[in-house]
C-alpha cells in the first residue's frame, strides 16, 4: 500500500476511511489508535497521528476523552458523497485517457462497462 | 518545538580533510531522524562530536542547553550505538549490558532481557567470537534498553538479516510510542527506513544539504516519463535533477509539488506521474552536488548511497 504518491498520512486515512465505507468499521465503534496504526503499518506515530487528525478535522473521527476514537454518526454518508463526487476524476477520466490511447470511443467503454457489469455466464 | 541538540558552524578538520564544512542544524525533542549521507559524508564524525568522543576544531554544540564535552550530567542522557564499538578482549555481551546498566539511569533490563531472546545473542560467549550481526545484536539492545533521551545509532545493522533488522524496526516504533525520545538513525537502507523516520537530515561532503519533514522531502520531488518533447513543456522552468532518455521517451525526476489541476494537465497530455523514493531523491541530490563539484573529472559514479 505504501507510495502510490500520496503522503504517507493521506494513505492511513483513506485506508481508515475504507473500512468504514464498507462497513467493516461500524458508526459510534472504536476506531484503532494512533499507535496500533503505527505498529501495523510499520510507520513513525507522528505520521499515524496526522493521519486521525485529518480524519477529525473532517469529521469522520471523534474524540472520547480518555478512550479513544470513535467513528462518528454520519460518517459513512459524508465518506460516500465524497468519494462519489471524485469518482469521475479518479477513474473515469484516466480510463478515458487509456481508451482514447488505444483508438476506443466513449460508446466503446460504455458498452465494455456494461458487458463487464453482467452477471458471468458459465 | 524545542530543540535537544543545537549545532552553529560546527567545522571539523582532519589535516587536509574537512570533514565538516560550517554545519548548523538544530535536532528537535522526541522526534525519530534519519541522519543519511554517503560514506565519509560526515555522520560518524558529527555524531562523534554530539556525544564529545570527538572535539570541533571550530564552531558550537549544545546538548540538552549544555557543552556535553567532559559533561556527565549530559552525556548520562545520551547514548551513541557505533558501528565499530570496541569493547574489551575478554567482555561478554552479559558484561557490556551489565555495565550499561550502571551507566544509563533509564535502563530497563526486562526490555532487555526480551531483545536478547528475540535476537538469540550468546550471552556467555566472548564478544571477540561473536558473529557481525551478533555484535550489532549487541549495539541494538543497549541503544533500545538504555532509553537514552537522546540516542544514534550509526548503521547499527551491519551483518543483521532481514528478520533480525525488522526486529530492530518494530522494538523501535513501539518502545518510541511508549517512552518518546530522540533518535537519530543513520542508514544505508533508505527505503527501510524512510516510514520510521519522522524528519530526515542529509549530510554529503561536510554540508547539511537536507532538514526538513519525511513527509515534505518526499513530496518536494516527481518523476515525469513520457514523449520527449511533451516531457519539455511539462517542465518549464522547474529544477531538473535527474534526466534519462530511452529513444524519444524521456525521464525526468524534478523538484517541486503539483497540484491537482497539473496533474491531470500532464495526465492528459499522455505523461505518466510517479513518486520519487526518499532513497532515489537523496541519490539524485548527492549525484547531482558530486557531478557539479567535479564538473571537469571524468563521469564516473562510484557507487550510490546503496
Amino acid at each position: 500500500m505504501i507510495d502510490d504518491g500520496k503522503p504517507l498520512f493521506v494513505q492511513i486515512a483513506e485506508q481508515v476511511e475504507d473500512s468504514i465505507v464498507d462497513g467493516s468499521l461500524a458508526e459510534e465503534t472504536q476506531a484503532p489508535s494512533t499507535t496500533e496504526l503505527a505498529a501495523f503499518h510499520r510507520i513513525n506515530p507522528a505520521t499515524a497521528a496526522k493521519g486521525v487528525n485529518m480524519l477529525v478535522d473532517k469529521g469522520v473521527l471523534y474524540k472520547r476523552r480518555g478512550i479513544g476514537m470513535f467513528v462518528a454518526a454520519g460518517a459513512r454518508d459524508l465518506l460516500l458523497t465524497e468519494r462519489r463526487r471524485a469518482f469521475a476524476l479518479r477513474y473515469v477520466q484516466p480510463l478515458l485517457v487509456e481508451a482514447r490511447r488505444i483508438g476506443l470511443g466513449p460508446d466503446d467503454v460504455a458498452n465494455l462497462i456494461r458487458a463487464g457489469a453482467e452477471p458471468a455466464t458459465p | 518545538m524545542d530543540s535537544v541538540i543545537e549545532v552553529r558552524h560546527l567545522t571539523k578538520r582532519y589535516k587536509d580533510v574537512l570533514a565538516l564544512d560550517d554545519v548548523g542544524f538544530d535536532i528537535q525533542r522526541d522526534t525519530i531522524y534519519g541522519f543519511l549521507g554517503r560514506n565519509g559524508a560526515g555522520k560518524t564524525t558529527a555524531m562523534s562530536i554530539l556525544t564529545a568522543q570527538n572535539l570541533p576544531t571550530s564552531g558550537q554544540v549544545r546538548v540538552f542547553g549544555e557543552d556535553p564535552y567532559e559533561n556527565a550530567g549530559v552525556l548520562s542522557r545520551m547514548c551513541f550505538v557505533r558501528e565499530s564499538q570496541k569493547y574489551p578482549d575478554d567482555a561478554t555481551p552479559r558484561h557490556a549490558l551489565a555495565s550499561a546498566r550502571l551507566f544509563f539511569p533509564r535502563w530497563d533490563q526486562d526490555l532487555a532481557d526480551d531483545l536478547v531472546e528475540e535476537f538469540q545473542l550468546p550471552l556467555k560467549r566472548t564478544i571477540k567470537k561473536l558473529s557481525r550481526g551478533q555484535l550489532s545484536a549487541v549495539g541494538v539492545i543497549i541503544g533500545l534498553a538504555s532509553r537514552a533521551e537522546i540516542t544514534f545509532f550509526d548503521e547499527p545493522y551491519l551483518g543483521l538479516d532481514a528478520v533480525a533488522r525488522q526486529i530492530f524496526y518494530d522494538r523501535l516504533l513501539t518502545d518510541y510510542a511508549e517512552h518518546p525520545r530522540t533518535v537519530l538513525l543513520s542508514s544505508h537502507l533508505i527505503d527501510e527506513v524512510s516510514n520510521l523516520i519522522e524528519r530526515v537530515l542529509v549530510i554529503d561532503a561536510g554540508r547539511i544539504i537536507m532538514d526538513e519533514s519525511t513527509e515534505d522531502a518526499r513530496a518536494g520531488a516527481t518523476n515525469v516519463v513520457g514523449d520527449a518533447a511533451a516531457v519539455e513543456r511539462a517542465l518549464h522552468g522547474r529544477e531538473v535533477i535527474h534526466r534519462e532518455s530511452l529513444g524519444r521517451v524521456t525521464s525526468v525526476t524534478f523538484l517541486g509539488r503539483l497540484d491537482d489541476g497539473e496533474r491531470a494537465a500532464l495526465a492528459a497530455d499522455g505523461l505518466d506521474l510517479a513518486p520519487v523514493s526518499l532513497q532515489q531523491l537523496i541519490v539524485r541530490l548527492t549525484q547531482q552536488r558530486t557531478a557539479g563539484r567535479d564538473a571537469f573529472a571524468p563521469a564516473s559514479q562510484e557507487g550510490s548511497l546503496r
